[in-house]
């Protein structure tokens, strides 16, 4: 319980700076793979093969997608302003990968030293989660008011009144893993899923919780079922309509960023984080299972469930998710403090 | 305590980087032909009919004030949940007179249709 309490053991400045790299140049590697993952398995769950030309299998599909991205030509209208349309990706991939810092990987001290397997362990984890998932709104409308088209403009004010809708229910939701571990560093939620006494994944207690979590993290981050900024079927790619080559890269890369942030903050508030089996070494392992599985999941429902229409959106995050989150935190903080 | 925070600065950095190598790679490698038709804004082949000024419906404004009231409560129970244990009953007396304040007010909200999409 540290909120002004005596200061963390921090490693040294070059060792912080080191890991934060080593994080980001890991997940980086992870996105082109998720990618090639996602693209192999919505074939099998639709009965066909999925990419299978470039490489063995189609190993090197992500590659071949960069390349032709790389090699196409940077598009702007006339109707748009060019300097905010530049950097909408910009902001996109900065809050997306920001946000990276806050997932646990493993305790301090896991592998030797007083190394924390982690970007950052502060005192206020989720409400650095929150505010960078926040910023990323403003890439979306940005993005999607510069290019100065009809069907980008109406991709971003949808896109803004969905991620502001949900971003109530997503913080509710968490309310409760707050309130169980005293604390909202991630770290710590993670210890207090393992530690004596009271040593239960709050995905047991925290059910609904972990639902309204869930529910709100695909639609904070746009994915199907809820990807209405960018249906491709009526508003042909919302707000990226107008965006080419890398630069519409980076709105997918930050998509996918943002999908494995969720599944971390998920593996951390509610599945135990790093604990499992074997030695306190093998800590990040068990971090990645879980967040792999979520990965899958996230997979397994774009295959399955059909886009939502605009009002029922609405109606599931105003008159659902909410009242559901706010009577969450209620029992929860009457039981905590009755029992 | 600050020192904890250097990580999150390396990442920014590094999202920055990347993100201005993104955004400008393909004015650097990518073909550059533009055209009069290629720089219109996309419409499914009709010419394209764009205002300076887009209307879009109330709703949204409405939905970003509900924003404001109800995120607000979000902001305001994460300090009272932290303590939640340690304070004991004055601190549940405390939530529960503020969710039942905030649930009125949202109870008015459902019976005036702000909650309805149009």
């Amino acid at each position: 319980m540290v909120l002004l309490g005596a200061d963390p053991v921090v490693e040294t400045t070059l060792v912080q700076i080191v890991k934060a790299i080593v994080i980001f140049a890991v997940i980086l590697q992870v996105v082109p793979v998720i990618l090639l993952l996602e693209r192999k398995l919505l074939g099998r769950f639709q009965q066909r093969y999925g990419p299978n030309r470039v490489g063995p299998k189609g190993a090197l599909q992500p590659f071949a997608d960069v390349l032709k991205l790389l090699s196409k030509e940077s598009s702007t209208p006339t109707t748009a302003v060019p300097w905010m349309m530049a950097i909408a990706p910009v902001i996109s991939i900065v809050t997306a990968v920001a946000t990276l810092a806050i997932i646990p990987f493993g305790p301090q001290g896991a592998w030797g030293g007083d190394l924390g397997l982690y970007g950052i362990d502060v005192p206020i984890g989720l409400l650095y989660f929150f505010a960078f998932g926040s910023l990323a709104f403003y890439a979306f409308v940005l993005g999607g008011w510069a290019s100065g088209s009809k069907y980008s403009f109406l991709g971003a004010m949808r896109s803004a009144a969905q991620l502001i809708s949900y971003e109530v229910a997503i913080g509710l939701s968490l309310l409760g893993v707050a309130m169980m571990a005293g604390s909202l560093s991630l770290v710590d939620i993670v210890e207090a899923q393992g530690s004596a006494g009271k040593g239960i994944w709050f995905v047991v207690p925290q059910f609904v919780g972990f639902i309204i979590f869930m529910v709100a993290g695909f639609a904070e981050s746009s994915r199907p079922p809820f990807d209405l900024p960018e249906s491709d079927a009526e508003l042909v790619a919302g707000y990226n309509t107008e965006y080419s080559g890398m630069r519409f890269g980076s709105f997918f890369m930050a998509e996918y960023i943002e999908v494995i942030v969720i599944s971390g903050v998920a593996t951390a508030c509610f599945l135990g984080g790093w604990h499992g089996p074997g030695p306190e070494a093998l800590a990040p392992l068990w971090v990645v299972l879980k967040m792999f599985a979520f990965v899958l999941f996230f997979i397994w429902i774009r295959a399955t469930l059909p886009r939502l229409r605009y009002d029922q959106l609405m109606f599931l995050g105003w008159k659902v998710l909410l009242p559901l989150a706010t009577l969450n935190v209620l029992v929860t903080a009457i039981l905590l403090v009755v029992t | 305590m600050l020192k904890s925070y250097l990580p999150a600065l390396v990442f920014l950095v590094l999202g920055v980087g990347v993100g201005v190598a993104f955004t400008f790679a393909n004015s650097l490698l990518g073909p550059k032909r533009p055209s009069k038709v290629k720089s219109e804004p996309y419409e499914s082949g009709l010419p394209s009919d764009v205002r300076k000024s887009f209307r879009f419906g109330v709703s949204f404004y409405l939905v970003a004030m509900l924003f404001i009231l109800f995120d607000i409560e979000v902001v305001f129970l994460y300090p009272i949940a932290v303590r939640l244990e340690e304070v004991g009953t004055f601190a549940l007396i405390e939530t529960v007179v503020f969710i039942v304040l905030l649930a009125i007010a949202f109870v008015h909200v459902w019976r005036r249709g702000a909650l309805e999409w149009k």
